[in-house]
């Protein structure tokens, strides 16, 4: 271990801690029993679809579309998921199938 | 006495029954969460088990911290030289996302009482978007349904990280890529709610804005501009939008929607 148990169990305190706010804060912001605003509810519906695009974002911000392999991978497996899961509306077949074959487009194809 | 134990025990077991059947209804939704956590659990198993920890402290940072960016991110802190404010700085940055989450479930996790605190605690980027393309069957109570997945979520993670830190480096092929199973969850939800019409304006400027922060900012830092962006153009558009003025279905934003469709 690079530094001592008392220091470790600090930093993952101060980790563990600093998430768990992030998660609790609109909940002590917005207590249970009081008048949630407007505006408020209505984020709460739009945000959910919003939140869910931008973690797709999220997942290929790493891609390189002007390197090799230009992104193919991604992009295939991601058309795949969603074509299939409009196909079959499975949601173990799309994920299960997209991911077998985005590993095997990195491990064999685009090597 | 002895009536009212008897009573109090009936009660237990009813209760217990009610989980049973909460947690037998929520596995088959959390398998896909299943796969990307054990692997993604043990990806972080073997960093942390490298700056040498190992799998009892992998897996106690699991069960307190709970979160795969934010995860990651703790392994560079134990160093010597790390400032705890800095630790809480990035922490914060690399979870502030998690802040706009509560804001669509105040209400589903009002009147939860012990667990709520629990449902808080545990409300991972997967976790949350079950939420939303799952439903509890008819005969099993949505409460204890919801924290099910939430609990069962966290027991892969917590597991993926443990065998990460004991053998991650022995597994017997290659799992290069397992990790888009994260991906693949994400891309199926997202379809789910492009198929629902109201949904489109709100993935729209999901991606949009996304993408947008993505180019302007770099991968490092485009999370908070892009989050500040969504809520921007959804406060812009709110009379517009379903569920926000007046105008209710027939929207400018739906129009917008049709259009830009791929």
């Amino acid at each position: 271990m690079p530094v001592s148990v008392g220091r470790t169990l600090v930093i993952i305190s101060a980790v563990a801690g600093t998430i768990f706010l992030t998660r609790l804060l609109p909940f002590l912001l917005f207590p249970e029993g009081k008048e949630i605003p407007a505006v408020i509810r209505y984020l709460g519906r739009m945000l959910p679809p919003a939140v869910i695009g931008l973690l797709v974002v999220y997942c290929v911000k790493t891609v390189r579309p002007a390197e090799y392999p230009f992104g193919l991978p991604e992009m295939i497996s991601i058309v795949a998921v969603a074509g299939l899961h409009v196909w079959k509306r499975s949601n173990l077949l799309s994920i299960g199938a997209g991911t077998v074959l985005y590993m095997f487009l990195i491990q064999v194809v685009f090597r | 006495m002895r009536k009212q134990a008897e009573i109090h025990d009936r009660k237990a077991e009813s209760g217990w029954r009610d989980y049973r059947r909460a947690f037998l209804a929520a596995f088959p939704h959390t398998i896909p969460v299943l796969t990307g956590y054990l692997f993604i659990g043990m990806a972080f198993g073997v960093m942390i088990q490298e700056k040498g920890y190992g799998p009892l402290w992998a897996m106690f940072m699991s069960l307190v911290c709970y979160a795969g960016s934010g995860q990651y991110l703790a392994v560079s802190f134990f160093t010597p030289q790390t400032v705890l404010t800095d630790v809480i700085f990035l922490e914060f940055m690399v979870n502030i996302r998690h802040v706009f989450y509560g804001l669509s479930l105040l209400e589903r996790f009002a009147g939860m009482g012990k667990k709520r605190l629990y449902m808080i605690f545990s409300l991972t980027d997967e976790t949350y978007s079950l939420y939303f393309i799952t439903k509890a069957p008819g005969d099993v109570d949505e409460d204890k349904f919801l924290f099910a997945i939430a609990l069962l979520d966290q027991s892969y993670w917590i597991l993926g990280s443990g065998i990460g830190a004991l053998a991650g480096s022995l597994l017997p092929f290659d799992a290069k890529g397992i990790d888009f199973a994260m991906t693949a969850l994400f891309v199926v939800i997202l379809t789910e709610q492009w198929m629902e019409k109201k949904n489109r304006p709100g993935v729209l400027a999901g991606l949009i804005c996304g993408g947008a922060g993505l180019i302007l900012c770099g991968p490092d830092n485009f999370i908070l501009p892009s989050m500040c962006g969504i809520l921007g153009v959804l406060l812009l558009f709110r009379k517009g939008l379903p569920g926000g003025g007046e105008c209710g279905e027939d929207s400018a934003g739906t129009v917008e929607a049709e259009r830009e469709q791929p």
